[in-house]
């Protein structure tokens, strides 16, 4: 796994530690060149101090001495003294003097400016200068040995702070990332204590504005999925209490059976016992109907269907329903055209429209299903001549569990329900109104599209 | 006693009506709001069963427009919803007793009775008059030790004039407390059935009271 703090504390300590390296090696050079210019400024300065005080004879050159050559004696002795060797040779070839520490063999043998050179394996940087008229070379020299020290020792109190520091860097790098981190650990820490099913809201103000988009959306989806649980437990515990109330009917009926030994009584509660198992076997499946219909998100796939034939079918399928109290189901269809439609919802609709339709019937009643179409739209509607729906109670027949006054006796609430979402899901929508002088109408419209032939 | 019962389920409102009527109630059936609350005004009932979820509204509301018109009448709460809160918003809205869908029809009965019996005061589930017991609940009746065989129809008259054994029952509301709505008031039924009743507990146990209606008579009247 991936972490933002470690991957933020290495990027971080590298390239600090690239720039301190990189600001070092600056330092050095930089320094190496001034210190050289700075020493070379000596040289050229003191070869010329030299020469200058030859030139006015303010020292007298021994041309003839050949034993002491301590031509510029009184130097106070001090570190740096050491470093500067100077000699005075004749134009011939001849050392005419030297300062004490100065090597005997020649600091250079170029002419004038500067020049390096190697005397027993010490180099020596050495500016020369001539004077013509005295018929000597003044050489002033210093060890390069000793200028790379100086160099190092002023980079190295430079750059030791810095490689000290640089552990105290990091430490405070890891304490800042750490800290400046918090907020999303304690989001993580939060989230993690968290029981499965607890979505509350995640506490929104005082965010840092990098995280409180990560935390909106969280709290987004928190809402919907309590959202979508809500419905789903709401549902649950509505369906459950729907199948209460049959059951209770289911077995008082089966106690009045068994207890009464009125024959009429006997059978009347069998009677009911048996239509209230189909009662409750069409609550279940439309159940199951309306669970399958909300629990498919995936797009319908829509194939030619022919919607007169499918009417029909439904129609025969309800037959028998129909046949019991003497109902005569009637189809109309102004459309002969396949249409492209979602089958498998189009006729859950159809068939949940005529189911109602039919339990709405008075016996010996007429159901008449119109199949229409425009040029953008094909309608079945549904007509029963039952004793409609109240006005009031129009806008809410198709709420689930709905069952208003003048409900059927067979009626779980759910079908109108089912047949709305189930034109929902395919694009199309439902219209209900009560027909004149009696009865009830439930259109089904969804956009008409000609299937290609 | 007379029972009115409120459910919209059509086969769980013929099961009550059968079953009750069986166990010795008068039901009268509902199943709306609307129609409780018109049957409620138009007629005295000894409890109530009432569904909450109606077509129309909810029980509660009936329970609450009864309580608020201190109309005491026994209320037996009959629902799918019967989670311990919802138990408690039934019975703290005035409610009796509350009973869970599914439920024991046998055991419903004895809520009733025992709702009834609260009703009226007593605690005890049988009545005793004069050395008549009266049992409710097995429909049963003693004489002194000997067991006294009466139809059901007897056995709710007598019930009715036990159950208040110092006041005076019309005939009205005994005619009341035998027919359910659906059923024709025979005209002269409860004469028929207090000449039975005297015949088998003593000419002297139950009083006509001239031009209003019949009570029991006291200790050696």
């Amino acid at each position: 796994m991936t972490s933002i703090r470690s991957r933020l504390i290495t990027i971080l300590i590298g390239t600090t530690g690239l720039v301190w390296l990189l600001a070092a090696i600056w330092i050095y050079q930089g320094t190496r060149s001034e210190v050289e210019h700075v020493l070379d400024a000596r040289l050229t300065e003191a070869a010329r101090m030299v020469n200058s005080l030859l030139t006015d004879q303010r020292i007298e050159l021994a041309m003839t001495q050949d034993d002491d050559a301590s031509a510029v004696p009184g130097f106070v002795e001090s570190p740096y003294q050491r470093q500067l060797s100077c000699q005075i040779w004749s134009l011939n070839g001849k050392l005419v003097g030297r300062s004490e520490n100065a090597p005997e063999a020649k600091l250079s043998s170029a002419g004038e400016g500067f020049s390096e050179t190697t005397i027993d394996g010490e180099v020596w940087r050495v500016y020369t200068v001539e004077n013509a008229r005295l018929g000597v070379r003044v050489m002033v020299g210093d060890s390069v040995h000793i200028r790379d020290s100086l160099v190092g020792g002023v980079v190295k109190g430079l750059v030791l702070p810095g490689v000290l520091i640089l552990p105290i860097l990091a430490g405070m790098i890891w304490l800042s990332v750490r800290r400046g981190l918090s907020p999303l650990n304690m989001m993580a820490d939060t989230l993690s204590k968290r029981r499965a099913n607890d979505l509350r809201e995640l506490p929104a103000t005082g965010l840092p504005k990098e995280i409180a988009p990560a935390v909106n959306a969280l709290n987004g989806l928190f809402k919907r999925v309590e959202e979508a649980r809500e419905r789903e437990r709401s549902f649950t515990a509505f369906a459950a209490h729907e199948l209460k109330t049959p059951l209770a009917g289911l077995k008082t009926q089966a106690q009045i059976a068994l207890g009464s030994s009125d024959r009429q009584v006997h059978a009347n509660a069998l009677r009911q016992i048996s239509a209230g198992v189909d009662r409750t076997a069409r609550l279940v499946k439309q159940l199951l109907d309306l669970t399958s219909l909300e629990a498919s998100d995936a797009a319908p796939v829509l194939v030619p269907v022919d919607a007169k034939a499918l009417v029909d079918s439904t129609v025969g399928e309800l037959g028998p329903l129909a046949g019991l109290r003497s109902i005569k189901v009637e189809t109309v269809a102004e459309c002969d055209e396949k249409v492209m439609a979602e089958p498998h919802f189009f006729a859950l609709a159809v068939r949940n429209l005529l189911e109602n339709a039919i339990n709405h019937s008075p016996e010996g009643g007429v159901v008449t299903c119109c199949v229409g179409q425009s040029d953008t739209k094909l309608t079945v509607s549904i007509e029963d001549d039952g004793s409609g729906v109240p006005e009031p109670e129009l806008s809410r027949v198709s709420e689930k569990f709905f069952r208003g006054r003048n409900k059927s006796s067979t009626g779980s609430g759910l079908g109108l329900a089912i047949a709305e979402i189930a034109m929902a899901r395919i694009g199309g929508e439902m219209r209900f109104q009560n027909r004149q002088p009696q009865g009830f109408t439930a259109t089904l419209v969804m956009p008409f599209e000609k299937a290609p032939t | 006693m007379r029972i009115l019962v409120v459910e919209d389920d059509p086969m769980l409102l013929d099961g009550l009506t059968v079953g009750l009527g069986l166990a010795g109630f008068t039901i009268d059936p509902v199943s709306s709001c609307a129609d409780a609350s018109a049957a409620i005004a138009a007629q005295r009932y000894d409890a109530i069963v009432l569904d909450l979820m109606l077509p129309d509204g909810s029980g509660l509301d009936v329970l609450a427009s009864l309580r608020g018109k201190k109309d005491l009448t026994p209320v037996l709460l009959l629902t799918a919803r019967d989670q311990v809160p919802d138990r408690i918003a039934g019975l703290d809205a005035g409610a009796d007793d509350y009973v869970g869908k599914p439920f024991d029809l046998d055991e419903l009965a004895a809520r009733l009775r025992a709702a009834v019996r609260r009703g009226t005061g007593r605690a005890t589930a049988s009545l005793e008059w004069r050395g008549v017991v009266l049992d409710p609940a097995d429909k049963t009746a003693l004489k002194g030790d000997a067991p006294v065989k009466l139809t059901r129809r007897e056995f709710a008259v007598l019930q009715a004039l036990m159950e208040r054994p110092s006041a005076t029952v019309s005939k009205a509301a005994l005619e009341d407390t035998l027919y359910g709505w659906q059923e024709e008031v025979e005209s002269n039924a409860v004469e028929v059935h207090i000449h039975h009743l005297r015949n088998k507990l003593g000419t002297d146990f139950i009083k006509t009271v001239r031009g209003f209606g019949y009570r029991l008579s006291e200790e050696g009247a």
